[in-house]
């Protein structure tokens, strides 16, 4: 079937080649001197660490903040319009990443954007000046929220949807108060997809690379992504298959990362409608 | 006596402000920025957007960008309905198999196919330069594999939904030829999650740059990245046209499915 070959010329024999160049010396034998040098060396290993804290952070906040606002969106009292806006708005801001999402916070809170200034007048404060900076670790966190709440509420609406009015309204009949019916019927129902999507939002961030590269310009915040690219851009070339090795222990990050996330995804199915 | 409307509860109402103070916030600091003068830093003029209308650059790359897209959108239909067609029809136990080709972007996000791609084609085979050189050829080949998850997952879908066999059965029976049968018979069942697809596909190409940018190609997104570097105010106009471009796609997705009685919203990769 054409499919099958199509998938083998553009996936999956150009990530068997990584695969396998990673293991590759430079005079065409096999070795592990690549894999050992990404995990020796402190400036890659202090990559995949910075790596991994910012996806961690950024899923935890953006799996939070997303619940609590799909939740709001969807309980009963908030109106209708409110929930459709939300929804529209999370499906446009997830896909809304990368370069423009860079710029839009460069001209909100870099050095002269609209709200630093803001601040500046109104606060007398600059916020440059207390540490705050768009391309340190905090300013990546913040922008890579914008699109992970979004994929949050997108990725946990249907399972918030999914708790049915009877169990509290069952629950309550039977005298339970507000906390226990979340303790002992909402949260175990609903935990299954919050794992799930927090998975996924980790994933999503630890494998961007537009929006850092946008932000920090390349340089600066060392994270596994932008040390791949300037590896291919040629800008630090000491091996030839270090690239290729860095590659390798991002897969190996999200290929662990997908063996938790299909288990959860199968049980966080068993309560739907 | 008529039932009281139930009251949005004060929680909901703070986090629901919240959110929207975060996300409309960028939006307008964005739009504020766009309108200051290239010359005295104040409010209010449109020359950025003129600079941005006025670059050959900016028709270029959006022309390249959108060319993408739609190379995009048909050879990832052509290539993904009969497939998704034949599996459901005839060979379901390979449902899984392509299920799980569907999960494999994840797992190999631009990032890492780039550098496989460019290993693969530039070091491995020695691909010759009209095939490296041309975006047409090594990007859209790239792109198709970005846009197969959403392609998959809508026409899945679409394809669960419609009894394919009865369907199947019925035109053959009358005397279609199986083409007949894909093109006038099922194709209009799953327009509506085809269409979603494509629109969704227009959003990932038209926001794509890490593979663009890496295997130095010059579109739309390599194209703001310039701007962002150079002119400051310029490119906070030309990142409200690229948010407009998400936006169209979006809503296109909104309107189609509302036709077709579905409300499906997904998600892209465009980072």
């Amino acid at each position: 079937m054409p499919f099958f070959a199509y998938a083998a010329m553009f996936l999956i024999l150009p990530a068997a080649t990584v695969m396998i160049g990673a293991f590759k010396s430079t005079d065409g034998g096999y070795t592990f001197d690549n894999i050992r040098a990404i995990v020796e060396a402190p400036n890659i290993r202090d990559a995949f660490w910075e790596s991994i804290r910012i996806s961690l952070t950024t899923a935890f906040l953006g799996a939070l903040f997303g619940l609590l606002i799909a939740y709001a969106a969807i309980r009963k009292g908030t109106p209708n319009w409110i929930r459709s806006a939300y929804g529209t708005f999370s499906g446009v801001a997830a896909n809304f990443g990368g370069i423009p999402l860079a710029f839009a916070f460069i001209a909100t809170l870099g050095t002269i954007g609209v709200v630093t200034q803001l601040i500046q007048d109104v606060f007398g404060v600059n916020i440059y000046q207390h540490g705050f900076a768009i391309w340190s670790r905090r300013g990546v966190e913040l922008v890579y929220l914008y699109f992970q709440i979004p994929l949050m509420i997108l990725v946990i609406a249907p399972a918030i949807d999914g708790l049915r009015a009877e169990w509290s309204e069952a629950s309550s009949n039977l005298g339970a108060s507000r906390w226990q019916y979340w303790r002992h019927i909402g949260m175990p129902v609903l935990m299954p997809s919050i794992l799930g999507a927090a998975i996924l939002l980790f994933g999503n961030s630890f494998a961007a690379y537009a929006t850092a590269y946008s932000l920090t310009s390349g340089t600066g915040l060392p994270l596994v992504p932008i040390l791949i690219g300037n590896d291919l851009a040629g800008n630090v070339l000491n091996n030839p298959h270090e690239g290729q090795a860095l590659a390798l222990g991002m897969f190996v990050v999200l290929a662990a990362m997908m063996l938790f996330y299909i288990p959860l995804q199968r049980r966080a199915s068993r309560w739907a409608k | 006596m008529r039932l009281r409307r139930p009251q949005i509860a004060a929680s909901a109402v703070v986090w629901l402000v919240l959110g929207a103070i975060y996300f409309l916030v960028p939006l307008i600091a964005t739009l504020l920025f766009s309108l200051r003068d290239a010359q005295t830093g104040k409010c209010c003029s449109l020359s950025a957007y003129g600079v941005i209308l006025h670059d050959p650059q900016f028709w270029t790359t959006i022309k390249i960008s959108f060319r993408l897209a739609l190379e995009t959108i048909a050879i990832g239909l052509l290539l993904f309905v009969p497939t998704i067609y034949w599996v459901h029809l005839k060979l379901p136990r390979l449902r899984p198999v392509v299920g799980f080709l569907a999960l494999v972007p994840f797992v190999v996000p631009p990032i890492i196919l780039v550098v496989g791609l460019l290993k693969f084609y530039k070091d491995t085979l020695h691909a010759p330069f009209w095939f490296l050189g041309k975006p047409d050829l090594f990007l859209v080949g790239a792109y198709v594999i970005l846009a197969f998850p959403y392609i998959y997952f809508s026409l899945d879908a679409g394809f669960r939904s419609i009894d394919v066999h009865t369907l199947t059965e019925a035109s053959r029976n009358l005397g279609a030829s199986w083409r007949t049968t894909l093109t006038r018979v099922i194709l209009p069942n799953i327009r509506v999650a085809a269409l979603s697809g494509a629109f969704l596909t227009l959003a990932i190409v038209m926001g794509e740059f890490t593979i663009a940018s890496l295997s130095a190609f010059h579109t739309f997104p390599t194209y703001l990245q310039y701007v962002n570097e150079s002119q400051a105010y310029p490119a906070a106009a030309a990142t409200l046209m690229s948010f407009g471009i998400t936006w169209a796609a979006m809503l296109s997705i909104l309107l189609v499915g509302r036709r077709g009685g579905q409300r499906t919203v997904r998600v892209g990769i465009g980072r």
